[in-house]
């Protein structure tokens, strides 16, 4: 049992939760992820570290409410407990040296962008982060960014904060303005990583994003995470989660993805009136 | 009942497994076997000559006392049968249930020369069944605390076998599973309807009550490193992770959606309780009323093609590239699986998964085959047959073509030595590496095997452990 020392939304439906899980906390480094069991009935889904306190003993997830136990995590609030949190799992980012580091963030993928932008600003690069949201609520971790990286862009796709259109058009812009980039995390819906790969290979700028297949073991056992990467099957728990952009082949990701888009429906619907209870706590109680 | 000549024991009918209807059977996931009662234990023990040179127990890769054993049952000490058993096989209710018997211990038996075997895993079964269900499992004794600690990697039987023997020789002794659940295979690969969770269940509970400490949710080399594991104060680390990495065929399309490895599948349906979708919240392939094809001729290929007609399948094939005689799995299962009404393709081979533009699998392009000359495996090879390609409409596929060894451990640590599959390298008698203090046993030393094989493994090292732990004071 892993206790929820706290949890508060930081945007609608994305909520941060701190966990104790000290042996994790220790253990992580950028770019990992844990899989999360909630309850006895639940399924294991995987979610990014994204950030931990060694004096405390925790970790820090941020959790978009998407689906059926996305949402029941996000329903927990301070003092409830997890049944089963492992990891660290999957491979540690990249980390090097490579100059000029931009780390793109759409919606909650700036969530598991933000450890790695971290780690490369250890590292001695001059990091600039790009991040977006659908609109000014959705923009998260912002100050988290600010106080990390030596630039930062926000992008709002109505316009209602920071640069108004995609972040695909900022780093574009940032290229046209000749600055020099050396490295590329994108990290969001497929639909926007797929975008970044392709402004970037044009300008052969080295770019990494990070996969999120449905997983279930997430350590190798299954398989069920494979994904095509420069046209041989990898298992994204454990050669992954981060590969060569250029590389990947997005549509059968998307596709993939989509197997058990009828039961999530049924699942979301089903749990909806629960859920809704349940959510309404959680925001009541901050 | 009066003594018995040889000739009257041989005369005996084998006894038959009393078992579920395959009509109801295929649409439950409840054992399928029923199990002895006492009145047919006791005839089937009858029917052991008791030989002055019992070959069954050299066809026992543990050398359970069969013949001991059975004399007890046929007397109705079936507690004391038990004893007997477990001075070998620490795991004799799940073994009577899963070991391929015909290969083994009945294979040798004298009886079974003539005409059938004596039916030595259904009583083997009955015994354990009867103490778990009358008694309980009893508490084995310990010795005194020695005093040392011994890291336990994986909880399959090779990892049980282990913590079993090494918590009765003293030593503290804790288990680090992967997994939120215990067990291994038996209790993510082997489906309810072969061997009851609760089954395993009891045995884990049982190895509780003796002091085993169990920590799930613990993946050795990430969680801690076997390294970590040594500098954290343990005096030994025995390595039993099994064989958990899945072949794939490699052909193309391969990842449609609605193709599978037979461990997400199994994994799915059994550790997530998909079976139990919505009540669980695991979602996996609709498979009711749609085509299923199962690659493999194993355990592994019946357990996954039988799961998928209990889904629900309109047509469950098994898809086997050689013929019914070199498929691997026990006879049993692939004789319960034709009951049920799976189809069985031998001699074809896939050569691509079809799919539609949605990316869901639509279909598979076999090829027929012939057998050739034994292999160096002494099964014939399969020959393609040239222009005898066809396509088979499937909606889901499952490959079951068996497992390589995870990457995890040796990446993580490369001070061991591996073979060029992966598997670790030991000392087949102590089950000893060449790293002071760590051993290995079980499937990621010999590749997919048996659950008696990997128990026996876990107690091989076990005996090897406590050696080098009072020799290292
Ligand atoms: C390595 C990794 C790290 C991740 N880190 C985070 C994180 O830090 N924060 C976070 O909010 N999410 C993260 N995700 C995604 C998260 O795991 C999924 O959102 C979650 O599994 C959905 O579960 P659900 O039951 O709530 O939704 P479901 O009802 O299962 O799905 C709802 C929708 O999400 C899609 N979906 C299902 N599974 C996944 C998946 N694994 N990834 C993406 N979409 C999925 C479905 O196609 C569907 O459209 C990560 C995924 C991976 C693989
Ligand atoms: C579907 C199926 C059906 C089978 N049917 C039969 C049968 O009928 N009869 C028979 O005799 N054999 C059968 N087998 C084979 C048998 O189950 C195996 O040979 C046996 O379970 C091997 O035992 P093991 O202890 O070595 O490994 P496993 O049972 O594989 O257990 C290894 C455990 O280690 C855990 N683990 C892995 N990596 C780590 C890590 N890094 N840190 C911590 N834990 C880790 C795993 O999660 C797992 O729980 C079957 C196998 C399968 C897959
Ligand atoms: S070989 Fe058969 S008949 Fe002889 S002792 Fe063993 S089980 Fe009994
Ligand atoms: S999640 Fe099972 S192999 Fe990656």
């Amino acid at each position: 049992m892993y206790k929820i020392i706290d949890a508060e939304f930081i945007a609608p439906n994305v909520r941060k939760i701190i966990i104790e899980a000290p042996k994790i906390a220790k253990k992580r480094k950028a770019g990992q992820f844990v899989i999360v069991r909630v309850n006895d009935h639940g399924e294991r889904i995987p979610l990014t570290i994204s950030d931990s306190n060694l004096e405390e003993g925790t970790i820090t997830l941020i959790v978009q409410g998407i689906g059926w136990t996305t949402q029941e995590l996000n329903s927990l609030v301070a003092g409830d407990f997890i049944l089963d949190v492992v990891g660290p799992l999957g491979k540690a980012s990249h980390i090097e040296k490579f100059g000029t580091a931009v780390s793109i963030g759409g919606g909650v993928g700036t969530a598991i962008a933000y450890p790695t932008a971290v780690a490369l600003k250890q590292a001695g690069n001059y990091t600039i982060s790009i991040i977006g949201g659908r609109s000014k609520e959705y923009v998260i971790l912002e100050n988290e960014m600010n106080k990390v990286c030596d630039e930062v862009f926000v992008t709002t796709d109505d316009g209602s904060y920071g640069y108004p259109g995609f972040v695909t058009t900022k780093l574009q812009e940032l290229i046209d303005a000749k600055r020099k980039i050396d490295f590329v995390l994108a990290i969001g819906p497929i639909p926007m990583m797929k975008a970044i790969a392709e402004v970037t290979r044009k300008y052969k700028i080295k770019t990494v994003v990070s996969l999120n297949p449905i997983m279930v073991d997430g350590t190798g056992m299954c398989g069920g995470c494979r994904a095509t990467v420069d046209d041989k099957t990898v298992f994204v728990c454990v050669d992954g989660p981060e590969f060569d952009a250029h590389k990947v082949d997005f549509a059968t990701l998307e596709r993939r993805n989509r197997t058990y888009r009828e039961d999530e429906k049924d699942a979301l619907q089903r749990h909806s009136c629960k859920s809704e209870e349940a959510i309404l706590k959680a925001v009541n109680e901050g | 009942m009066p003594k018995l000549s040889n000739k009257e024991r041989m005369k005996i009918q084998r006894q038959a497994m009393p078992e579920q209807e395959s009509a109801v059977r295929r649409n439950n996931f409840s054992e399928v076997n029923l199990g002895f009662t006492e009145e047919l234990a006791r005839m089937e023990a009858e029917r052991c000559i008791q030989c002055p040179k019992p070959t069954c127990i050299e066809g026992c890769p543990v050398g359970v006392k069969i013949k001991d054993f059975i004399a007890l049952v046929a007397e109705g000490e079936y507690l004391k049968a038990a004893d007997k058993i477990k001075e070998d096989n620490m795991l004799p209710a799940i073994c009577g249930r899963v070991c391929p018997q015909e290969e083994q211990c009945e294979a040798k038996c004298v009886v079974g020369k003539k005409g059938e075997s004596v039916a030595i895993g259904r009583l083997e079964r009955f015994v354990a069944d009867f103490e778990r269900q009358t008694v309980g499992i009893r508490e084995a004794t310990l010795k005194p605390k020695s005093g040392k600690k011994v890291a336990i990697v994986g909880s399959g039987p090779a990892g049980l076998g282990c913590a079993g023997d090494l918590i009765q020789m003293g030593h503290d002794v804790t288990v680090f599973e992967a997994l939120h659940d215990l067990g291994g295979v038996l209790i993510y690969g082997i489906p309810e309807f072969r061997l009851p969770k609760d089954i395993v269940k009891a045995e884990v509970e049982s190895l509780k009550k003796l002091g085993v400490d169990f920590q799930t949710n613990a993946v050795i080399g990430l969680t801690d490193t076997v390294d970590e594991l040594m500098s954290d104060g343990y005096d030994a680390v025995f390595i039993a992770v099994g064989a958990g990495l899945p072949y794939f065929l490699n052909i193309k399309g391969e990842n449609y959606n609605g193709v599978y490895s037979a461990n997400e599948f199994l994994t799915r349906v059994n550790l997530m309780k998909a079976y139990k979708f919505p009540d669980y919240d695991t979602p996996v392939f609709h498979v009711k009323g749609k085509n299923v094809a199962v690659f493999g001729g194993g355990n592994t290929a019946m357990d996954a093609v039988r799961t998928a007609k209990r889904l629900g399948a309109k047509n469950a094939y098994i898809i086997y590239r050689r013929s019914d005689a070199e498929m691997p799995a026990r006879k049993e299962e692939v004789h319960h699986a034709k009951d049920e009404g799976i189809e069985f393709l031998f001699l074809a081979n896939p050569l691509e998964f079809l799919g539609d533009s949605d990316g869901w699998l639509t279909s598979v392009r076999l090829q027929k085959m012939e057998l050739g000359e034994p292999d160096t495996s002494g099964r014939r090879k399969p020959i393609p047959i040239q222009g005898s390609e066809y396509i088979l409409d499937i909606d889901m596929a499952v490959i079951a073509i068996g497992n390589g060894s995870n990457p995890i451990i040796q990446k993580t640590t490369p001070d061991l030595q591996y073979t060029k599959w992966g598997n670790i390298v030991v000392d087949e008698n102590t089950m000893r590496t060449p790293k002071k203090g760590v051993f290995a046993g079980g499937d990621i030393v010999t590749g997919g095997a048996t659950v008696i094989l990997a128990m026996g493994a876990g107690r091989k090292a076990a005996a090897a452990i406590n050696e080098f732990l009072n020799s290292s004071n």
